[in-house]
């Protein structure tokens, strides 16, 4: 069977499909870091955000934030165990990861129930304009790398195209560090 | 059309070989900064607010960065991208904030922002002079 060109060419010194990702991620950071900065730029300007902020649920933030960093540790243990061409293990810590998406996904959920039957709503103010589209845009990211997740992990079962448990990895981590920053922005300054 | 012709094949995996702490102490790193971030700001001084929150979040991202996306021993020119990135984000931002973080200068005055404030903080204030609003 042909194998794909991501998989057989490395034409830089690092195979295209990971370099697929790598690209990826360059061009992510522009998109996360024009939400952030534009939030930061606003927030300095605006200080009546802090009676916005002081809603948020730093508590419900901060267990996300374990989870995420919890399933970022799956993600490399997979990639790891796929370097040793354990391909069923590699799946099972994809499958874990993608279970702390999950818990994330669930979590994320309610909060934003909860901020919604309170009355903000994207529409309410600037600052939850923000939060909203930062977040949702994130939570986009989690769900997506989720459903690629599980198809990589289907193959890494059977033992095929385990160089993919590293790329959909570095992905994952990349959702995990815009986390990282989204957390003390939208939970932690009040 | 030129064929595509492997010039290097792709190892199975071409990831190199992990240096540094374990994974899951590296994790553990990770949960104690994590708790330091929570706990810090609840101090309420400023300071420690920015370097526990803010701080620690630099120091995080870096460390997942390095141990568990392995960005140290990729080749070089994927650390320059990124900064590329990063440094392309930071122009973008400091251009744009002088409009945005000023509300008014010599000959110019942004009357929506001012009025978006006022506004903000006229409804916090409603919201609490309400019974049962909770203070903080």
């Amino acid at each position: 069977m042909m194998r794909p060109i991501a998989t057989t060419r490395s034409a830089t010194g690092i195979p295209t499909g990971k370099l697929a990702v790598w690209w990826l991620i360059a061009s992510e950071i522009v998109i996360f870091g024009g939400v952030l900065g534009g939030y930061i730029m606003h927030r300095l300007g605006h200080p009546d955000w802090a009676h916005q902020a002081i809603h948020t649920n730093t508590w419900a933030g901060a267990f996300n934030t374990f989870v995420l960093l919890t399933s970022s540790l799956a993600a490399v243990l997979a990639h790891q165990a796929a370097e040793h061409g354990d391909g069923k293990k590699a799946a099972k810590m994809l499958y874990l990861t993608v279970v702390g998406g999950l818990v994330f996904l669930v979590v994320k959920s309610f909060e934003w129930s909860h901020e919604i039957h309170a009355g903000y709503t994207i529409t309410s103010n600037t600052f939850w304009s923000f939060y909203y589209t930062a977040a949702g845009i994130h939570g986009i990211h989690v769900i997506v790398g989720m459903i690629i997740m599980l198809f990589i992990a289907a193959d890494a079962a059977k033992g095929k195209e385990l160089q993919r448990v590293e790329n959909v990895g570095l992905y994952w981590h990349f959702v995990d560090i815009v986390w990282i920053f989204l957390f003390p922005l939208l939970y932690i300054a009040k | 059309m030129a064929e595509l012709t492997p010039s290097v094949a792709a190892p199975a995996t071409a990831a190199p070989a992990h240096h540094g702490p374990s994974y899951v102490k590296t994790w553990g790193i990770l949960l104690g900064l994590l708790v330091v971030s929570v706990v810090g700001p609840m101090l309420e001084i400023r300071v420690v607010t920015l370097l526990t929150a803010f701080g620690v979040a630099l120091v995080k991202a870096y460390i997942v960065a390095k141990y568990f996306m392995h960005i140290d021993v990729e080749k070089r020119y994927v650390t320059y991208l990124l900064f590329t990135m990063v440094v392309l984000m930071g122009l973008m931002v400091a251009a744009v904030s002088p409009d945005v973080l000023k509300h008014d200068g010599h000959r110019w005055e942004n009357r929506a922002a001012k009025r978006s404030v006022v506004r903000g903080e006229n409804s916090a204030k409603a919201a609490a002079a309400l019974p049962g609003a909770v203070h903080h």
